[in-house]
């Protein structure tokens, strides 16, 4: 039989044009770095760029700029004008939107496929949706005329660069916060690009500073005096410090940690559908992804058959150049993510689970890892209970729908879950039983910036997206009346 | 006050706490001793031990999800009667608030009826949370989308100490209202209110383990609360040491428990504090 063979179908990157190196975005200009790293290519190790390493100087400048900002005029704004100044960052980002995704896919080894039809659509549309919001805030259900808390910290990680910061900035400006934010080390250039469309969007000076580095860079932020509000995404591991950091303060914190989401299939589950979903829960971004679906619970009479169409489905997947229109598996971001994953799937092993991969070709340099599946996994192996941050989905089966709840539960992680059922009374309990702040029944990985977005437990605090969102970044008045109106 | 001929003895109240429904005494076996201003001797309440919160802890943890699964309806109106049985023992609060406190009976009345109308003021929010704190979520796409309020799960809470009976209402009733089970340590300097409260809910149809009250001493308990792994939040509204403060949010920070301070008048935000919310999402097709 003739298979037929995907020809290569490349996005050109001439629409990109990046510099040799970059300083940080400090008062509306790029200030020099005085310490670079290099910023590579996951795909292929190609260095890209070098980005400036910002330390507590850089920091204290950038904290300093958005103080001012704040202070003199944005606070001053009124919400109308605020708001029309998101509405301008969404359109440029429209515009740029080609831009952005070849950029984003270059920097971080996502497939083009993904940064173009949801990484950069979602980030303007986050702006958009935040731009309503701006003069509306006496409807956000804090009451009338609620105050934001004024210069916000935010820290971003590498999996989603562009989006996580519009899910960071785009709230923050709305609720009149000005924000200093750190981007991932190993993904700084979108941030930087979107400095340049705050500059064409002439937002006042200091309202959006970006400083670039690494952990230290981050945690001068977070112990920063000046910083009014902390918003991190990242690991659990760095939550915690963040909030063992705040103790002694007031400082309010929004944290999006880690997850081990269950994707549940029950025996009535639509076969076809399902195993799309759960390809999309666990390769959508090479599974670097918190609310990856990591854990597949299959009811025990249907997992031989789930899982056998999930192989042949798994043979399709094409793994190999992001810049391909036609890949659906990108790079791993970096080395040393690559090494934890191994490292974790190594341990599966070990444990007696069994490991199943296509067939596949990698590519001989850049960071890979192919998509793979391990099945007789029990709750007590490490792979069924740590976050793998990759293509590597672990496979438990459950017999009663209860037993189903225990499995998906039993985590310190609440962040999402997926149910699979054709039976809408089943889908309903199941929602309500599973301590997870999103749960996505007969579809997976769906995010929308009207949708609040966060987890239970040691997932984090609070919410991103929608009216839950925003009021993150706002407080109500009569706090300041309890503060002795010293905000005011 | 000597016992005179024709005058009868009292039968004085041994201060218990409250746990699972029950009033056991401390396992420790340990008391403080109460007086009042004059410094004649009031009661032996007990200081709580480590192994009495995690008893409650226990309890609480296994009351707490039919309690947040029980209709809002019903939920709603167990917390009406709590309020219908504070009622009947107004004089009885006011006594044991102006023997501790040194206030007139009048204030101590006045104290009792806020406490009581704040039973009633959040008896009602429980079906009206899901309305004003969930949403119905226009995303791009063909999906029906929805938020809902939960309740957390098992809550602390640290009674404030300037009002023995409303300080203790304040950080119940918010807690409890949305389907949380809490263990609270009462009011350390007059903590007599606090037990005869429990007396309250443990005729008010509140499930078992729902509602714990402990006696003892903040700086002792605290962070025995803050450490547990199986308490998900804290209201600390009755913490006042701000290095105690830090000690527990640097401890709670382990499981990230959700700690929170009020101050001032009861506010839907005192219950949404301590409700996560869940957003769900369903295809729409044929």
């Amino acid at each position: 039989m003739t298979t037929f063979e995907y020809a290569p179908a490349l996005e050109s990157r001439s629409i990109v044009n990046i510099n040799p190196a970059y300083g940080h975005f400090i008062n509306g200009s790029f200030a020099e770095g005085k310490h670079h790293f290099p910023t590579l290519n996951p795909s292929n190790e190609e260095i890209l760029s070098q980005i400036a390493l910002g330390g507590s100087d850089d920091v204290d400048a950038a904290v300093d700029a958005a103080r001012v900002a704040y202070e003199s005029i944005w606070s001053k704004m009124s919400g109308r004008d605020r708001g029309k100044y998101l509405y301008r960052i969404a359109r440029i980002m429209q515009e740029r939107a080609r831009e952005f995704a070849v950029l984003e896919t270059l920097d971080n080894g996502k497939p083009i496929r993904e940064s173009r039809d949801v990484d950069i659509p979602l980030a303007a549309a986050h702006f958009f949706y935040h731009a309503g919001w701006a003069d509306k805030l006496d409807y956000a259900g804090l009451g009338r005329a609620p105050h934001p808390h004024g210069v916000a910290g935010q820290i971003i990680p590498w999996n989603f660069p562009l989006l996580m910061l519009s899910w960071k900035i785009a709230p923050a400006l709305a609720a009149g916060n000005t924000v200093v934010l750190k981007p991932a080390e190993t993904t700084s250039l979108t941030a930087l690009l979107f400095a340049e469309v705050c500059q064409q969007a002439e937002l006042p000076p200091g309202v959006v500073n970006i400083v670039t580095g690494n952990g230290q860079t981050g945690a001068a932020l977070v112990n920063h005096p000046g910083i009014d509000k902390i918003a991190f995404t990242g690991s659990t591991e760095v939550g915690k410090a963040i909030a063992r950091a705040i103790a002694s303060t007031s400082i309010k914190a929004t944290l999006e940690l880690g997850g081990k989401a269950a994707n549940i299939v029950f025996d009535d589950a639509p076969m076809d559908e399902c195993v799309e979903g759960i390809v999309n829960g666990i390769f959508f971004n090479q599974g670097h992804v918190c609310c990856a679906g990591s854990r597949l619970l299959l009811q025990e009479n249907i997992a031989e058959e789930v899982l056998a169409k999930l192989k042949v489905r798994m043979a399709k997947i094409q793994v190999g150049n992001p810049l391909d229109k036609n890949t659906d598996l990108g790079a791993i971001n970096s080395r040393e993510q690559l090494n934890k994953i191994q490292e974790l799937s190594t341990v599966g092993d070990a444990e007696g689970a069994e490991r199943w991969s296509p067939d596949c070709q990698l590519p001989a340099t850049g960071y890979w890892f192919p998509p793979t599946i391990f099945t007789g996994v029990t709750q007590a192996h490490r792979i069924a209970q740590e976050e793998i941050f990759g293509p590597v989905l672990s496979v438990l089966t459950f017999r009663t729908p209860a037993e189903a709840i225990e499995k998906a539960n039993n985590t310190p992680y609440g962040l999402s879950a997926g149910i699979w059922s054709e039976k809408g009374s089943r889908i309903l309990w199941a929602s309500q039983k599973l301590k997870a702040g999103v749960i996505w029944a007969n579809t997976f990985n769906k995010f929308d910036p009207a949708s609040p977005f966060g987890g239970y437990k040691e997932s984090g605090w609070g919410r991103e997206g929608g009216r839950h969102g925003l009021t993150a970044y706002l407080k109500a008045v009569d706090e300041d009346i309890k503060n002795g109106g010293e905000n005011e | 006050m000597g016992a005179r001929m024709n005058e009868r003895v009292e039968v004085k109240k041994t201060y218990k706490l409250y746990i699972n429904g029950a009033f056991p005494r401390s396992e420790s076996g340990r008391t403080y001793e109460l007086h009042a201003k004059d410094g004649t001797f009031i009661a032996n309440p007990c200081l709580a031990s480590r192994k009495d919160l995690r008893d409650a802890v226990v309890a609480a943890r296994a009351a707490q999800s039919d309690w947040a699964n029980a209709t809002a309806y019903n939920r709603g109106q167990i917390l009406y009667r709590i309020a219908e049985m504070m009622e009947g023992r107004i004089d009885q609060f006011a006594a044991e608030i102006s023997l501790l406190d040194g206030t007139s009976t009048q204030d101590a009345e006045k104290e009792v009826y806020s406490a009581i109308d704040r039973w009633v003021w959040y008896a009602g929010w429980s079906d009206k949370l899901g309305s004003i704190a969930g949403s119905t979520n226009p995303v791009s796409g063909p999906f029906y989308n929805f938020t809902i309020p939960e309740a957390l799960g098992v809550v602390g809470a640290f009674a404030t100490e300037s009002k023995s009976l409303l300080g203790l209402v304040d950080v119940l009733a918010p807690v409890i209202v949305s389907g949380n089970a809490v263990i609270a340590l009462a009011s350390t300097r007059a903590p007599l209110p606090a037990i005869t409260f429990a007396e309250v809910i443990a005729t008010s149809d509140l499930p078992k383990g729902i509602c714990n009250i402990l006696t003892g001493k903040k700086e002792e308990l605290a962070p025995w609360y803050a450490t547990h792994m199986d308490i998900d939040g804290l209201d600390i509204s009755g913490i006042e040491d701000p290095s105690l403060v830090a000690e527990i949010k640097i401890s709670g920070a382990q499981n990230l428990k959700r700690i929170h301070a009020f101050e001032g008048q009861p506010s839907p935000q005192r219950i949404l504090a301590f409700m996560e919310s869940k957003t769900i999402w369903h295809p729409i097709g044929v």
